[in-house]
């Protein structure tokens, strides 16, 4: 169905999460100062998304209205909780590579916001693509900022260093280039969103807001 | 029209039963896991001495452990015995036992002894406990690696660090609870842990004086191993200030084994 592929696309480009409704900036200037983060983080919240999305639909008749933030967060972190347990339980190398995420995804406003503004009024499936289709536009834009962050900040793309050795002075250092440092702190990342925003809005007319 | 789900009454028994189904399902899972979630940690330990003792399977950039199934055994054979020094809270040793002695006492191994817990002893006046595990490099040198603990950015930091007689370091492993990845959290990164290699934790006339993770000290290949400082990591200036501190404050309380060890 036509209608159902535009969950997956809108939230890609004109329907950002990011760039467009502005959420989850917190996390995104927290761990994009290394592409590996950033691809760790997306994968994790495309996850928590997808079947948070799915169980808060399945829900949606029996939460009442005026507890529903605080049954949402609910969801949102015994499902955190319980992929931290079973992965430290069976997978502990990997459960310590996500730890230090797992107090940004259950704080994550996207989730909440999709939560809230979606699942809630939708049935599972539909929730389902949308939960998918937000957490890909959210991950393409904190892929982009790492890229760019720990590229002109590090040197390196994914921990390998693609510029040259800045100690030793090859490559591209060996005719003056020098990394950002000021790429690896956090304002940075807002400005690159903001550059990205920039793009975005020339390029479609229509997003921008009188 | 009013919605049943809009009731006072209702509302509450919803709160209620979805405290309590999730409350059960967590404690099931945490109980039932915890039994492996111990051992698991229980295989880290083991080898987190293991690679401070440089025994590990690094390839070029990147730390690697030896595998789970290798580091009970590789443990017993390389680790040649578990000291326990109990010191008082000024520092001062009370009395040093040898791994059998420790565990006829308590019936604990000592590499389990809890980091924090002894710090946090100390603290309300007590005594503390601090481990220290004997055993041989590849290059069989005999290094001692002691455990320290401290606090980064946002959360917990902890080491272990492996030293010779002099108190020369041979080998450094670090690891945090949540730290900011890709600037704090690169404390466990090879760059920056195979910088201790080789540093001097005394100064040239004996006193202790640790290693600084510094700023601008001009040196970034660490060619110096004697100034006492290694080069910190851009952006991650507070996890920096808690190495150093966990290094200064933990392994200072050894100094006095080190001395010993001289006199023989």
């Amino acid at each position: 169905m036509a209608k159902d592929s535009r969950l997956i696309l809108d939230p890609l480009t004109d329907n950002n999460p990011i760039t467009i409704q502005v959420l989850g900036i917190c996390s995104a200037l927290a761990i994009t100062a290394e592409l590996e983060a950033s691809i760790v983080m997306s994968i994790s919240v495309l996850f928590v998304m997808g079947v948070g999305n799915v169980v808060i639909s399945l829900m949606r008749n029996i939460i009442p209205s005026k507890i529903r933030i605080i049954a949402q967060l609910i969801v949102v972190a015994t499902l955190v909780i319980i992929v931290d347990l079973v992965l430290k339980a069976f997978a502990y190398e990997l459960s310590k590579t996500l730890s230090v995420f797992v107090g940004l995804i259950i704080t994550n406003c996207i989730i909440m916001g999709r939560f809230e503004a979606f699942a809630l009024g939708n049935g599972p499936y539909r929730s389902f693509l949308d939960g998918i289709g937000n957490a890909l536009g959210y991950g393409i834009i904190l892929i982009i900022v790492g890229f760019f962050r720990e590229l002109l900040g590090s040197g390196t793309l994914l921990g390998i260093p693609v510029l040259g050795d800045p100690i030793e002075k090859t490559g591209l250092y060996a005719l003056g280039y020098e990394n950002n440092g000021f790429m690896l702190l956090s304002p940075m990342a807002l400005i690159v969103v903001g550059i990205i925003i920039w793009v975005q809005r020339t390029r479609n007319k229509a997003l921008i807001e009188d | 029209m009013e919605n049943r789900t809009d009731k006072n009454s209702y509302t509450i028994i919803f709160a209620i039963g979805m405290v309590i189904v999730v409350g059960a399902l967590l404690a099931y899972l945490a109980s039932t896991l915890k039994p492996k979630i111990t051992e698991n940690q229980r295989l880290e330990k083991q080898q987190n001495i293991l690679y401070a003792m440089g025994i590990n399977e690094n390839d070029e950039t990147s730390a690697v452990f030896i595998s789970t199934d290798k580091a009970p055994e590789a443990f017993d054979t390389n680790v040649t015995d578990q000291i326990v020094i109990t010191v008082d809270a000024n520092g001062k040793v009370v009395k040093t036992q040898s791994r059998d002695e420790y565990y006829e006492e308590t019936k604990q191994e000592p590499y389990l002894i809890d980091v924090k817990k002894q710090q946090a002893s100390v603290k309300a006046g007590g005594n503390r406990k601090l481990p220290l595990f004997v055993g041989k490099t590849p290059e069989g040198k005999t290094v001692y690696v002691a455990p320290i603990y401290g606090k980064g950015l946002w959360d917990a930091i902890w080491g272990y660090v492996a030293m010779d007689e002099d108190m020369i370091v041979r080998g450094a492993y670090f690891d945090h609870k949540g730290e900011t990845p890709g600037l704090g959290a690169n404390i466990k990164q090879r760059y920056f842990m195979d910088d201790f290699y080789g540093e001097h934790l005394l100064t040239k006339n004996g006193a202790f004086k640790g290693i600084t993770v510094a700023k601008g000290n001009a040196d970034p290949k660490n060619n110096d191993k004697t100034d006492n400082e290694v080069d910190a990591i851009a952006g991650a200036t507070i996890t920096g200030d808690g190495v150093t501190a966990m290094i200064k404050k933990d392994l200072k309380l050894y100094l006095p084994y080190f001395n010993s060890l001289k006199g023989k």
